[in-house]
């Protein structure tokens, strides 16, 4: 018997914004977290532009010897899970601690702390390796880090499923407390890889964009200037409760996860198939075990990365999935404003969808001039939020080596 | 800089602990809140700073801030 999984508490660390409300804003306003590259010296890089995180102040959330032991992500998903506990007003009792628990994903983990160490090697011997290193760089120590501190004891992990991986942890949590497991999931994704070897392995892909003298107007998903992704750091945090769970002590409800979706690809180990029938599955998928059909969706909060191959793959797997109905239904992709956060972009991604529920305001996608005419008709809510009442989101996202995973919210109604 | 006084400044920021913390009868483990892994590193720091070695066994037997200092000028470090 699946019970029912409300949403109580968000959290978000953004390039647009340091906080849920920050970041919300900014997306509805249009803003763009991208600019160049501060965190380390790209003059040597193709690409020299990120979204970055500024203006943080770490020891808000770690004190000085916990900063020198943690990665970027860690300290990162610390801040958001702070963030989100104490909107959700929740204290996990000691007898309840073994039903919370807590699954935070990530693509690659503590990859600046591994550049680090192996700095050190190459400058002083292995001798000069810090004990920390390994714990600093494994990316299940987001997760890890985040139970220490509220003491969740229940089912922990951490997806590790490229740009999706932050969707599969929600959706991974989501199933977590319908099965019985837990009934608290502190759930979400973080990334913080804005180093020289992410950029530069990236670029030796081709994958990121070059427009540096632009950097806002870099990230054009579904336009047809656009010439790929904007890397970008940061992380997003839903706080999951079973239904009577999270009525019984009177939190306040955001929403309701009604489905999930996950599939492969398989295919490649960077590209979708063309019309990305991967991505159509999933979407089905998620569909079927939210008991809805194409007609019950209102808007889809895209993966939309700004390259010239998911974008207008992932438009076609749209159209195959809902048909008619995407004369209705609204398109937009986030990572116009945000950039593509990895790990963390599933987490930030299902925050906005929460919001744009609640809220009834669906952001839009900035830098569209020109929608790219492979993409067929949609309404991708060009660079100007809109209002609409919304029952349902859809949230994709899809993967390197073909992991794609979809998230279907809905307005809670008890 | 004395060598107290360099060690002290090496402790506080390694374990994030104040100057008051630190006196030379503090214990790593118990007074200081620093576990296996912060001592290795610590140690690390000292070798790499006054240029010494540090083996598991001499490792084994420093508890003490105290301790630290008496090895060090037994390694001939001023």
């Amino acid at each position: 018997m699946k019970r029912r999984v409300l949403i109580t508490g968000l959290g978000a660390l953004t390039p647009i914004g340091n906080s849920v409300g920050e970041a919300w804003e900014g997306v509805c306003s249009g803003r763009s977290g991208i600019g160049p590259i501060t965190k380390f010296d790209c003059s040597a890089h193709e690409t020299k532009i990120a979204g970055e995180i500024k203006n943080f102040d770490p020891l808000v959330h770690v004190n000085k010897k916990e900063l020198r032991r943690y990665d970027d992500f860690i300290v990162y998903a610390l801040a958001t899970a702070d963030m989100a506990m104490n909107d959700a007003v929740l204290n996990i009792a000691n007898d309840q601690a073994e039903r919370a628990g807590v699954i935070i994903g990530s693509a690659i983990g503590g990859l600046p702390t591994l550049e680090k160490e192996k700095e050190n090697i190459l400058r002083a011997g292995p001798r000069r390796i810090s004990p920390f290193a390994i714990p600093a760089a494994l990316a299940n120590l987001a997760a890890g880090h985040v139970s220490i501190r509220y003491q969740l004891k229940g089912p922990i992990n951490c997806p590790v499923t490229a740009c999706a991986s932050g969707t599969y942890a929600i959706g991974d949590a989501f199933r977590m407390i319908a099965w019985d497991y837990a009934d608290v999931m502190v759930a979400g994704g973080v990334e913080a890889v804005v180093c020289p070897l992410a950029v530069g392995a990236f670029n030796a892909m081709r994958a990121l964009s070059t427009r540096n003298d632009d950097p806002e107007k870099a990230s054009r998903p579904f336009d047809a200037d656009r010439d790929g992704f904007v890397l970008s750091e940061g992380c997003g945090i839903l706080i999951l409760e079973e239904y009577h769970h999270a009525l019984k002590r009177g939190a306040k409800v955001y929403g309701e996860i009604a489905g999930y979706g996950i599939t492969s690809d398989a295919f490649h180990m960077a590209a979708p198939p063309p019309g990305h029938e991967g991505a159509a599955r999933c979407m089905t998928a998620a569909l079927r075990d939210a008991a809805m059909l194409p007609a019950d969706i209102d808007y889809i909060n895209a993966h939309g990365t700004s390259t010239p191959i998911n974008d207008i793959y992932e438009a076609q797997a749209i159209h195959n999935v809902f048909g008619d109905q995407v004369s209705r239904i609204l398109v937009s992709s986030t990572k116009s404003m945000t950039g593509h956060m990895l790990g963390g972009a599933g987490g930030v991604e299902a925050v906005f969808a929460v919001k744009a529920i609640e809220e009834g305001i669906v952001p839009p996608t900035i830098n569209l001039n020109q929608p790219d005419p492979a993409a067929g008709e949609l309404d991708f809510v060009p660079n100007i939020a809109r209002k609409k009442d919304l029952r349902t989101v859809m949230s994709n996202t899809f993967g390197f080596g073909g992991a794609n995973a979809v998230l279907i919210l809905k307005k809670f109604q008890p | 800089m004395t060598l107290e006084v360099k060690v002290i400044e090496l402790i506080m920021e390694q374990l994030g602990v104040t100057r008051e913390e630190c006196v030379p009868e503090a214990s790593f483990v118990d007074d200081l809140g620093a576990d296996s892994l912060d001592i290795v590193e610590l140690i690390m720091e000292m070798e790499e700073n006054f240029g010494i070695q540090i083996s598991d066994d001499e490792l084994d037997k420093i508890r003490t801030i105290q301790d630290v200092i008496d090895f060090l000028k037994t390694k001939g470090v001023k």
